[in-house]
């Protein structure tokens, strides 16, 4: 009786087990990689630059998770493009941004037969059947801010290159000081791979002739914390008294060294500059701390996706590289290796133009 | 879980008048099914394909999975809030192997055991120390989930094995059923033989009716709700490695809500929260409708994903309410005599629990 009442569940583990056990040779990470090189583009078929955009476009697009104030704005870009060509834009987003909680939505709206689909990837890999089984529908696939795998995408809309980020926030730090004077960077972590990119192509920009006169001191790290920011700023001004710039490019750094510098006497002397949303930093440009700083307007990265979608769903475009299409009000865009279509240089926000931001 | 839940019914007694009740509570969800059916159906063309059928019912796998454990424990009168954790855990130690070049096929059992242990740790919790199930697996759920991100960090591991994750996104010998949903069928059989057809089972109702009674008539009690607790796990830990391969993404945030969507359906399948009734084909429907109404929803034009989790919610909520509304509904007409019951016609089906318990 004791018996047959305890053998019951352990047989059902076995069969659990047993269940797994339907395959007969070991595969290994090594053994075995992703061979699928189809890619979700029919780059067989030819691009029509003369072609006309079709109107009644349905095309719908997926932030990474509904109610994330970037994301809205970057969908609001896309619904304006939509809006323009005549189409008609739905936006479906999962209520969680865990991996897979995309791939449900996909499969519904691949069922409703849209011409296009532009998204936000949680997880590169994750969406990928789903997407390779829409564009196999005739579906095309755009992805944009973050990437998908680029098997399961046509093209993808990048906010900017790394290369033009590193370098413009050096050039626009140099206009500020005059060309002339020691600098330092306030970083993230020692090991953020955005910033560390970044601080790369500053460096390589710095080596150039037009800025023999300028002098790196020190690479600073706030880790992306508000208050060890706010102190690493504070040692950095203590430690360099002839510090003439800061460049923070990251959002959190550039608001906490913008906080410390407001209160300081060297408010204005000491030039501050980075990667910063309009609402965090308007209050410090319009005291005079901040005179300007950059990022990509995410307005644009939708519109691009938009029209790209568009571009695609029409035949002007295949996703080959070197096509070309005109995105609306950005003018004409070609893409690049890849598939990948660059937004351009970063958007600089000052005193003239903040108001008119709102992100 | 209120032990004393169904004091007066012994388990050999009303079973009868309950098993009658179950077979009203599953044509109920039956009904409902078809309701959806024809309401999905005029909401889009798509809806009654076979291609919802596939996409619907992968996406549901993991839960369907969960729930049939899930199901046994909450008919002993017990709750197993960690499974979504678990299955990121098991999710989480996958990826970690797979890392290490350790073959798939050694890797699964590694996860089926890491699944078993979460189960034994919340099981030996509640039996042991005595602690009830509902704070303990809450806290599991934060612990195991906090586990997976030690485990593998932000981090996805996204180049597991084509075979492997072509067996588990792919369909079964060219139909519409996905494999995972073979694997379920199996396992839910499995599952009902041993509630409803074995001796094993019977213990789980007689716990779960009186736990009381159950220990003086010589059942091993604490015995028997470990091994449910390290059934719920392992079945957690399956659904972990099938939601790994099927996504081609092991990472720590996947699943994240699963056991809200699993408790409903066991509790809409029919399964009292208190314990001691319900049949595992009625979990079964229950996994049908919900798969129904998120397909629904999902091919609906203009509803956001936040109506699916509005709906799973008013249904868990329903489906515990309804039978507590009838009961007090009869209570108060036995009461008074005059039918101020919400449903008189409905008042004249068996009492499913005591009245005292209403209090």
């Amino acid at each position: 009786m004791r018996l047959s009442r305890l053998r019951a569940p352990w047989a059902v583990l076995g069969l659990v087990l047993l269940s797994l056990v339907f395959a007969a040779c070991g595969d290994t990470k090594d053994d075995e990689k992703s061979t699928d090189s189809g890619s979700a583009g029919d780059s067989s078929a030819k691009a029509d630059p003369n072609a006309e955009l079709k109107s009644g476009l349905k095309i719908v697009s997926m932030p990474k998770q509904l109610g994330n104030p970037y994301e809205e704005i970057e969908h609001g870009g896309v619904e304006k493009a939509v809006s323009e060509i005549d189409g008609e834009h739905t936006l479906v987003g999962p209520t969680d941004a865990s991996a897979s909680s995309q791939v449900p939505l996909i499969n519904s709206e691949v069922q409703k037969k849209p011409d296009a689909l532009i998204i936000a990837g949680n997880d590169p890999n994750a969406v990928a059947p789903a997407l390779k089984n829409a564009a196999k529908r005739g579906v095309k696939i755009v992805a944009m801010d973050s990437d998908v795998a680029p098997d399961a995408r046509t093209v993808f809309i990048n906010q900017s290159s790394s290369e033009e980020i590193g370098r413009d926030e050096v050039r626009l730090l140099a206009e500020q000081i005059g060309g002339k004077g020691e600098i330092a960077i306030l970083s993230a972590t020692a090991n953020a791979t955005n910033q560390n990119t970044w601080i790369k192509f500053m460096k390589d920009e710095l080596t150039k002739p037009e800025y023999k006169d300028i002098k790196l001191v020190k690479v600073a790290f706030g880790d992306d914390d508000d208050q060890k920011s706010f102190q690493e700023t504070q040692g950095l001004l203590s430690a360099y008294p002839n510090l003439k710039g800061i460049i923070s490019p990251t959002t959190v750094g550039i608001s906490a060294a913008a906080r410390y510098l407001s209160t300081s006497p060297k408010k204005g002397k000491v030039k501050l500059t980075g990667l910063g949303t309009p609402n965090q930093m308007r209050k410090f440009v319009k005291d005079g701390t901040v005179e300007a700083f950059e990022l990509w307007n995410p307005e644009d990265v939708g519109y691009l996706a938009g029209y790209a979608a568009a571009a695609l769903a029409s035949g002007q475009i295949t996703g080959a590289e070197g096509e070309k299409f005109k995105a609306g009000k950005l003018g004409e865009r070609s893409i690049a290796a890849n598939g990948e279509i660059v937004l351009g240089p970063p958007t600089r926000f000052n005193k003239e133009n903040i108001d008119d931001f709102d992100f | 879980m209120p032990a004393d839940a169904a004091v007066a019914e012994a388990p050999a007694g009303p079973r009868v008048a309950w098993r009658e009740l179950l077979g009203r509570w599953e044509t109920l969800i039956t009904a409902l099914i078809i309701v959806v059916f024809i309401v999905g159906s005029g909401l889009s063309p798509e809806f009654l394909t076979a291609d919802s059928f596939t996409t619907a019912s992968l996406d549901l796998s993991e839960v369907a999975l969960m729930a049939l454990a899930l199901a046994l424990v909450v008919v002993a009168a017990e709750i197993d809030l960690s499974i979504a954790s678990v299955l990121a855990l098991s999710s989480a130690v996958m990826a970690e192997l797979w890392n290490a070049n350790l073959p798939l096929e050694l890797i699964m059992p590694v996860c089926l055991l890491v699944g078993a242990l979460c189960g034994a740790f919340n099981g030996l919790l509640v039996t042991g120390l005595g602690l009830p199930s509902l704070v303990v697996t809450i806290g599991t759920l934060a612990l195991f989930r906090g586990l997976a991100f030690v485990v593998i960090g932000d981090e996805s591991v996204t180049d597991f094995s084509v075979t492997w994750t072509d067996r588990a996104f792919g369909n079964f010998a060219g139909t519409a059923i996905p494999n995972t949903i073979v694997l379920f069928a199996v396992l839910a059989v499995v599952f009902g033989v041993l509630l409803h057809a074995t001796s094993f089972g019977r213990s789980i109702y007689a716990i779960g009716a009186n736990e009381e009674a159950a220990r003086f008539s010589g059942l091993r009690v604490k015995r028997i709700k470990l091994t449910l607790f390290v059934l719920s796990g392992t079945m957690a830990a399956l659904a972990g490695i099938v939601i790994s391969l099927r996504n081609s993404t092991a990472a720590a945030n996947v699943g994240q809500g699963f056991e809200l969507t699993a408790v409903a359906a066991v509790v809409l399948g029919g399964v009292s929260i208190f314990g001691g009734r319900g049949t595992l084909p009625g979990v079964v429907l229950a996994l049908v409708l919900l798969g129904g109404i998120q397909k629904a929803l999902g091919l609906a034009e203009g509803v956001s994903s936040y109506w699916v989790q509005i709906v799973i919610g008013g249904l868990l909520i329903g489906s515990v309410l309804g039978p507590n509304l009838f009961a007090r509904a009869r209570e108060a007409r036995i009461g008074s005599s005059s039918a101020r019951g919400l449903w008189p016609s409905r008042s004249e089906e068996p009492m499913p629990r005591p009245p005292e318990e209403e209090d």
